[in-house]
């Protein structure tokens, strides 16, 4: 297969800029209770239901590390093969605002739980790996809601509290469509990993991009912007492409690029400056008197890493072994651990590749036609593994496999009963259909003749015939070869 | 009647034991106590009523088993009490009334003592004279002009006073040493993370110690044990055996070995203090103990350490303090910004806003190297002067305060010399460690003055027994006239 190359490249009037992209991922953790109180984190509560003492910051409230949090964030660091801190440090940021109940958010500053890692990208010119310069905890804030009083400002603080993941990328990504493949692997591994749900609907997962751009072959980054808080890789995508072509814009004008911080507006699809940064807040960080340094003993760290379910780079490479899939397909069906689930559960009870190629193929333009998650397919996989066999046994020929397809897609009944109750077995009987040739032949003499005298292109029609009389049942490879046969006779 | 108030707070349980005095008598002698000392102003809230529903509870099924059977007590109002209004002596929280008790306060219930009312402190327990409270300033029962010392100002007056057996304070750089030291009473902070914090208003958090405040060593020991213990919902409390040390003291300190802090002697410190504790050292070498003298070379370090360290905690802590959730909010702002700035503004007091812009001063991009960074470290060299000393020591013996209880308005436009006051009980806390103000005599005015003994973190049973031995051999007497009522 030959690679494309990469050619991602802002044209200015003086030459071609490259873009330079670092994400600040925020993935809420999974976890029942909130990082420093016992909360529930679920999401969809009526406001201000899902908040302690703790989190609402009452006088004397102290908070105390959630376990499983700390868990959740070092299975994380081990899905990015980054380094495990020993030692790390909860800091407080200090700033004021509504929906922030404590006026300090507890972050961590100098010492993340979590350092190095890499994540590695399929990109169409190959592959790519994209630095993690850390990974750390702290608290999200509540939600203001401006728009439910024309003077005043409502406050719900169910998310106050709950643990983020703020995983730290270097500046590694130069495109758009990188971006897309970064965070759908960040995605993908913390899914597969269950410490984050992915779900960007919700909030689960947004980030901060930051931007900026230099003339190809520049060794020295440009001025940066940070873009706060975008919420879907589809925004991501545009607000890159807008606030790139604007600071290219700037440049080539001979205009300096201010570093500030910026905002995507989703309906205008463009960035507007937020502040600059000499309005940046100072936060004051400072470890937090209130919670001791975190030491992680190396033996947790070791158990846990024993126990992380195989990850999808891994598996990759374990699909194109086992099941001889080539890279694109492992790539597509390790994508998310579901899919790979049911993959795997087909490809035990039926051909692998002939599997692959229907899963990709028909299973998968169903389920996006219907908006469902493989989890909610209306076919099982078992269902789904018979209707493989089906077609590879010669039972039913492709064509009649896509209306069974549709059947089991409306009923969800096994392939068998199908078939069997429709009568959509495949002819294969070679006398049988030998007999329906021969008639077909006898039929239409001039055609036969012309196709001896060199028109082979006939060869269609009569295999159509054929397909026509038999009610699409005659088995296609049955059928031209007996054609063949006879024709040459 | 003899008046069954004026005991220390082991025979009062000790009357309530033998049944001579019920626990509703003892509620109403004290009620009677309070509402003739008003002039003090010690009390910023009273539970009468409660109290007097608690006591007749006792009285009709008692437990004489607990460590405080119907005992009365009346608290700083630095610890959150359920359902009962608690100011920290702050405008902000004037009108904040708690829906959880501390841990410490819960552990005083749960031994069968109860609250009569809470006392005033300094604005969140920032001063040392307690005039920065929003309820006004007390008044030290040892003098109508003189402060009862600060932060637990009005736990101090009122235990001198009788308007409670016994209270408990909170001590961040001295506020329940020097309190008592300035009303002849007996002061203990702990080790840091011996009593929770949960529960208690913040100023400090790597400071702040919740403590006893008593007339003698024995109810001190009484009271530690009652409030002390471990708490998994403060990150920073002890995780260990519970101690018996009211079961356990011991007057015999034989052989013990004293150290005696060259650097503990400052300039301008009067005489009699000097000579109190020539005096102190004389009781403990006469019982046995050997002196030693050792130094503790960054002393001088740690009254400005201190005063980066607890303003920039402060200033982070009180930031929660914004009129969105409870207590006070100024209704004249337009916006977020103006009515945080106009509830802060009429919320707080001089000198907590002081403190909280010395504290974010500290902290801000630029000055965090040069001053917070720095404290940090020296506060370590501090700890390890400790560290270093008790090696071949068992505890330290020094003045608790460089003078006696000042008088009203003394210090109050000079906040550095009202800084000063902390001087010898500030070091502890930087090093987290427990330490005990005793009566020890009283100056030319016969004001009272305490002596500190400093012990190894976690070997609070050691200084009470040497303090037992030194209470029983110094002959102080805390003679103070019920000029009040």
């Amino acid at each position: 297969m030959s690679k494309e190359k990469f050619d991602y490249f802002i044209k200015g009037e003086k030459g071609k800029y490259e873009v330079v992209i670092g994400l600040e991922v925020h993935a809420q953790v999974l976890s029942k209770s909130k990082l420093f109180s016992g909360s529930s984190t679920k999401f969809g509560a009526d406001p201000n239901n899902q908040v302690s003492l703790i989190d609402s910051a009452f006088p004397g409230m102290l908070p105390v590390i959630n376990e499983e949090c700390i868990k959740q964030a070092v299975r994380t660091g081990l899905g990015l093969n980054a380094k495990i801190n020993n030692y790390s440090v909860f800091d407080r940021k200090n700033y004021f605002y509504a929906d922030l109940p404590q006026g300090y958010q507890i972050s961590q500053y100098k010492n993340p739980i979590v350092g190095e890692g890499k994540v590695l990208l399929d990109m169409p010119y190959g592959s790519k790996e994209i630095g993690i310069e850390r990974l750390h905890l702290e608290q999200d804030a509540g939600k203001s809601i401006h728009d439910m009083d024309p003077s005043n400002t409502y406050v719900d603080l169910n998310r106050s509290g709950i643990a983020l993941m703020e995983i730290v990328s270097k500046p590694d990504l130069r495109s758009p469509d990188e971006v897309n493949a970064y965070i759908k692997k960040l995605r993908s591994i913390m899914r597969y990993l269950g410490t984050c749900d992915g779900n960007m609907q919700e909030g689960s997962l947004r980030a901060d991009v930051n931007v900026s751009v230099r003339k190809e072959g520049d060794k020295n980054f440009g001025t940066r912007c940070e873009i706060k808080n975008v919420n879907s890789i589809k925004f991501m995508q545009m607000a890159i492409e807008y606030e790139a072509a604007r600071q290219v814009e700037l440049i080539e004008n001979g205009k300096k690029i201010d570093q500030e911080t910026r905002l995507f507006d989703t309906k205008k699809n463009e960035t507007r400056s937020m502040r600059s940064k000499e309005d940046a807040h100072d936060y004051r960080y400072f470890p937090d008197p209130d919670l001791l340094p975190l030491k992680l003993e190396q033996k947790l760290i070791d158990d846990l890493k024993k126990s992380l379910p195989e990850l999808p780079d891994k598996k990759k490479e374990r699909f194109v072994k086992e099941y001889g899939l080539n890279a694109y397909e492992a790539n597509v069906l390790v994508s998310e651990k579901e899919i790979s689930d049911y993959y795997e559960e087909v490809a035990k009870q039926s051909d692998k590749k002939l599997a692959a190629t229907w899963m990709m193929g028909d299973l998968f333009a169903m389920l996006n036609d219907r908006g469902l998650d493989i989890s909610k397919s209306p076919i099982s996989a078992k269902h789904f593994a018979e209707l493989v066999q089906a077609i590879k046994s010669g039972e039913i020929s492709g064509r009649i496999a896509k209306e069974v397809f549709e059947i089991m897609v409306e009923s969800g009944d096994n392939p068998k009963k199908i078939i069997e109750s429709k009568g959509m077995k495949q002819q294969s009987d070679p006398k049988k259909l030998e007999k329906m040739i021969n008639e077909i032949l006898s039929k239409n003499k001039d055609k036969v003749d012309q196709y001896k005298a060199g028109k082979e292109k006939l060869f269609g029609f009569f295999v159509g015939q054929v397909m026509k009389l038999s009610g699409g049942k005659a088995n296609p490879q049955l059928t031209n070869e007996i054609l063949k046969k006879l024709l040459k006779g | 009647m003899a008046d069954i108030t004026n005991q220390s707070l082991n025979k009062i349980i000790e009357n309530v034991k033998t049944k001579k005095v019920s626990s509703t008598e003892l509620t109403k002698a004290y009620i009677k106590n309070i509402e003739s000392a008003k002039k003090l102003n010690a009390f910023v809230t009273t539970t009468f009523d409660q109290a007097l529903d608690k006591a007749k509870q006792f009285d009709n099924k008692p437990n004489f088993d607990q460590l405080l059977p119907g005992i009365p007590l009346a608290v700083k109002d630095l610890f959150c009490t359920e359902n009962t209004k608690t100011t920290a002596g702050s405008n902000i929280l004037n009108n904040f009334i708690p829906s959880y008790e501390s841990t410490v306060t819960k552990n005083l219930w749960n031994n069968g003592s109860f609250l009569l009312g809470k006392l005033n402190c300094d604005e969140f327990a920032m001063g040392s004279s307690n005039e920065t409270s929003h309820y006004g300033n007390v008044i030290n029962p040892v003098g109508d002009q003189l402060v009862p010392g600060g932060s637990s100002g009005g736990s101090s007056s009122a235990l001198a006073a009788d308007l409670t057996p016994a209270t408990i304070g909170t001590d961040t750089g001295g506020s329940i040493r020097q309190p008592a030291s300035f009303t002849g009473t007996v002061g203990l902070k702990p080790t840091y993370g011996l009593c929770s914090r949960w529960g208690i208003v913040a100023f400090a958090s790597s400071l702040d110690q919740a403590g006893p405040m008593t007339k003698t060593i024995k109810d001190c020991a009484i009271m530690l044990e009652s409030m002390s213990g471990f708490d998994e919902k403060d990150s920073t409390s002890i995780n260990k055996k519970k101690e018996q040390y009211s079961k356990n003291l011991k007057d015999n300190i034989k052989g013990l070995k004293i150290g005696i802090p060259k650097e503990y002697r400052v300039d301008n410190m009067p005489i009699e203090v000097d000579e109190l504790w020539e005096k102190g050292k004389k009781i403990l070498k006469d019982l046995g103990a050997q002196l030693i003298d050792i130094s503790l070379p960054h002393t001088k370090y740690a009254l400005p350490t201190y005063y980066i360290v607890a303003p920039a905690e402060a200033s982070s802590n009180l930031a929660r303090y914004d009129g969105v959730r409870y207590g006070y909010r100024s209704n004249q702002g337009k916006d977020l910004i103006e009515m945080y700035e106009k509830t802060r503004s009429e919320g707080f007091g001089d000198e907590v806003k002081r403190r909280i812009l010395i504290g974010t001063y500290v902290l801000s991009s630029g000055y965090y190297d040069a001053y917070y960074l720095k404290a940090q470290k020296v506060r370590q060299l501090i700890k390890k002067d400790f560290d270093d000393s008790f090696k071949k020591i068992d505890a330290i013996l020094t003045p608790s305060t460089p003078s006696s209880a000042f008088k009203i308005g003394e210090k109050t436009n000079d906040p550095v010399s009202m800084y000063l006051n902390d001087i010898f009980t500030v070091p502890v806390n930087l090093a987290g460690l427990p330490a005990l103000s005793i009566p020890a005599g009283v100056d030319k005015q016969g004001h009272p003055l305490g002596l500190q003994l400093i012990g190894k973190a976690l070997d609070e049973q050691k200084i009470l027994n040497i303090g037992y031995a030194f209470e029983k051999n110094c002959g102080f007497k805390n003679e103070i006239k019920k000029w009040w009522s």
